[in-house]
């Protein structure tokens, strides 16, 4: 068994339709990815977002747990330079994303499932841009757990 | 698992979620976990109605955790934390669940995507809920003084509403006078009144009023405190140059806008005679009689609309400019007034005299002013022919596309306005800059002055294009806004901060180091065992010290890792 707890591959004759869980912040990137809905863009619901008060303070173990569960890919949406908190967010929320990954190696999660980027509080095209590619990759990488 | 008593509430917003969203079907999917007592959909959440209804079923049913799955938190979090707490329930055991910007409007062409959507994030909501705690907001003090920057109308009016509610104020201004634009304005409508007048009237008010200090070649140079007591540096520049300290509960910021100025050869600028509309106003107001440009009096005027506003894609200015419209008409009016046989043709993309102006447009209308529509494709066209003379070709989009040459006198560009470069002010601040490079507001309608950052609002043309009469109204919106708060003397704090759990840390001094706001301070237990403590006032509640407690020892309230890890659960699971 490659990983535990992962859900059960799709049965033949249903199209994979991959799961994705979004990490936002209520100051910075969730207001842009509210922009995003408000601009009526569209991208996949099977993209969800929990929101946090800053992407510096997501815990590794987060990520790790949402493959566990099924997750087949987690992108940060990241405070960036914006952050109204702190000023080394960037560094900060790199460490956490490096952590993450370490931690996914040895769980035997491909790394490429893990994205971040600095996302603005307007920042509505670029976010489904990265969700639309993220998506196409994680299509090509297949369900998570499944070798 | 423990036993609880939730509510959730699940909003159509009037079709916004319920056109694409299965409102019912998401309904009864949650209504099935054995914590949810009361699970309803409502045709606005938010409406006085159904507030009650939801006060009245906490009360009846003893609720002890409120989910309500409607639009962004960003609009209504402090609506239903005031619902719970009208009930008796903590507000903190409330979780709102966004169903409209991060659903229904992001999946408009699928609804059942959408819908198995909701059923994961409200379900999530629910799992966070039963996991949360009551807390209780840390109380601050409030420094019954507040800051305005910007000596304009809206910062002048606002300077002497506080002043006159009670609280001190300072007011700075960058430049030497105050006024700004209004200042430069002739006649204004609806009162004939001219601006100067308005503003050497509204600077006596100021100066009557004991409570008001202002400073003029004066900027704010630092912010420091927190929340309730910031404090503020202003330097003044000039024969003294002086860096004074104040303590002030609250920051308005009304730095006003640009005019747009267009770039050289834009609908001909930089020919003479082509001129920016604010440029043809102070002609217009400074002229005692009929209008004189160069020696030769004006016989014709061409105005050309929407010149740096509603910029195409990838255009810095996609906005429309709101005012431009009204005040070109105005001064239409004017120059009538004064050169009553002068020919004015106005070439428009569209015409926004909203409200009461529409009555300036009919009468400019009905005293001869010719108005030609054209398309954005096809914008008018100006040049200076070999006899010197001006030209503007325009397609008449209202007589069957038929090009039209109109020699006039001048043209006047109808410009816009543009966000004030203003980096410094946005650095010091934190001040959040929408994509269209004003400062935003929470929301345009429901809190229509503040900002993200707590004690700081905007008003006036800061905020987007304004006349001078909504810049007045909003400045007084932050008044109220003010008054709120620092007539209270208090105010509260976020209780959903960073603690510590004495069990798990060991004090290896990681979060100390990591906190930029000194908030995590050291403190002895019994046996000499040294473990971290953190302020609840002074902590932001970034979290960004959790991820570095080696014990784990560290959590945001509200953001816990048992509640995130829940959430995630919930929304990995399947939704049948």
């Amino acid at each position: 068994m490659a990983t535990t707890m992962a859900p059960p591959a799709p049965t033949a004759g249903t199209t994979f339709s991959p799961k994705i869980l979004v990490f936002s912040t209520n100051n910075i990137s969730d207001p842009g990815i509210d922009l995003a809905g408000s601009s009526h863009l569209h991208y996949s619901p099977r993209a969800m977002t929990i929101a946090v008060p800053c992407s510096s303070g997501i815990a590794p173990e987060w990520i790790a747990h949402a493959f566990d569960q099924g997750f087949d890919g987690v992108f940060i949406a990241s405070d960036g330079e914006e952050c109204s908190y702190l000023t080394d967010c960037s560094e900060r929320s790199a460490k956490v994303f490096e952590r993450a990954q370490a931690m996914m190696a040895e769980k035997g999660y491909a790394p490429e499932r893990l994205k971040m980027a600095a996302i603005c509080s307007v920042c509505a095209e670029p976010f489904v841009k990265y969700m639309h590619e993220f998506e196409a990759q994680l299509l090509e990488l297949g369900p998570v757990g499944v070798a | 698992m423990s036993e609880r008593k939730i509510g959730v509430y699940v909003c159509q917003c009037g079709g916004n979620i319920s056109d694409y969203v299965d409102v019912e079907r998401v309904r009864q999917a949650v209504a099935e976990d054995p914590d949810v007592v009361v699970a309803r959909t409502a045709m606005f959440t938010c409406s006085d109605a159904t507030q009650e209804e939801i006060v009245d079923d906490i009360k009846l049913d003893d609720l002890d955790g409120l989910v309500v799955a409607s639009c962004s938190p960003k609009l209504h979090t402090f609506t239903f934390r005031g619902v719970a707490r009208r009930a008796g329930l903590n507000p903190y055991r409330y979780t709102q669940v966004n169903l409209r910007e991060q659903d229904s409007w992001a999946h408009t062409d699928d609804r059942l995507g959408a819908t198995e959507k909701a059923i994961r994030l409200v379900r999530a909501g629910i799992a966070r809920t039963r996991l949360l705690e009551p807390l209780d907001p840390t109380v601050v003090e409030t420094v019954p003084r507040a800051l305005v920057i910007g000596a304009g109308i809206a910062g002048l009016r606002a300077a002497i509403g506080l002043a006159d509610i009670g609280l001190g104020v300072i007011l700075i201004e960058r430049e030497a006078e105050v006024g700004g634009h209004v200042r430069e304005l002739g006649t204004m409508y609806p009162h004939d009144r001219q601006g100067q007048e308005l503003i050497s009237e509204l600077l006596g008010e100021v100066r009557r009023r004991e409570g008001i200090a202002l400073f003029t070649n004066a900027e704010l140079v630092r912010k420091g405190g927190t929340f309730g007591n910031y404090e503020v540096d202003i330097r003044t520049r000039g024969d003294s140059n002086m860096t004074r300290r104040f303590e002030v509960g609250s920051i308005i910021v009304a730095t006003g806008f640009d005019s747009y100025l267009p770039e050289e050869g834009e609908y001909g600028y930089g020919i003479p005679g082509v001129l920016t509309l604010p440029e043809f106003k102070k002609l217009v107001d400074a002229s005692e009689g009929p209008l004189v440009y160069g020696d030769r009096p004006v016989r014709s005027v061409a105005y050309i609309y929407c010149v740096g506003s509603r910029q195409g894609e990838g255009g810095p200015h996609q906005y429309c400019s709101r005012f431009c419209c009204t005040s070109a008409v105005h001064t239409d009016l004017e120059l009538r007034a004064k050169s009553p046989k002068a020919h004015q043709y106005h070439l428009y993309r569209d015409m926004r005299t909203y409200g009461r102006y529409e009555l300036l447009y009919n009468d400019s209308r009905e005293k001869g002013s010719a108005y030609l529509k054209f398309a954005p494709d096809t914008p008018p066209e100006v040049q200076r022919r070999g006899d010197g003379q001006l030209e503007v070709r325009v397609h008449d989009q209202l007589t069957s596309q038929e090009e039209v040459t109109l020699d006039v006198d001048l043209v006047v560009l109808v410009t816009g306005m543009v966000p004030r470069s203003n980096q410094e002010l946005i650095q010091r601040l934190k001040l959040p800059v929408g994509r269209d490079g004003f400062f935003n507001e929470i929301h345009p309608k429901l809190r229509p002055v503040e900002t993200v950052v707590d004690g700081v609002a905007i008003c006036g043309a800061c905020q987007f294009p304004k006349t001078a009469g909504e810049s007045v109204a909003s400045g007084l919106a932050a008044v109220s806004w003010s008054a709120a708060m620092l007539k209270q003397g208090r105010a509260e704090l976020d209780p959903q901060v960073a603690t510590v759990d004495p069990d798990l840390c060991t004090f290896c001094g990681a979060c100390t180091e990591a906190c930029p706001y000194g908030a995590i301070g050291q403190q002895e237990l019994g046996g000499g065992r040294q473990v971290a403590v953190i302020d609840p006032a002074t902590c932001k509640g970034c979290g960004g010290c959790a991820p570095l407690c080696p014990e784990h020892a560290i959590n945001v309230l509200g953001y816990t890792g048992r509640e995130v890890e829940a959430m995630i659960e919930s929304l990995a699971a399947g939704v049948a």
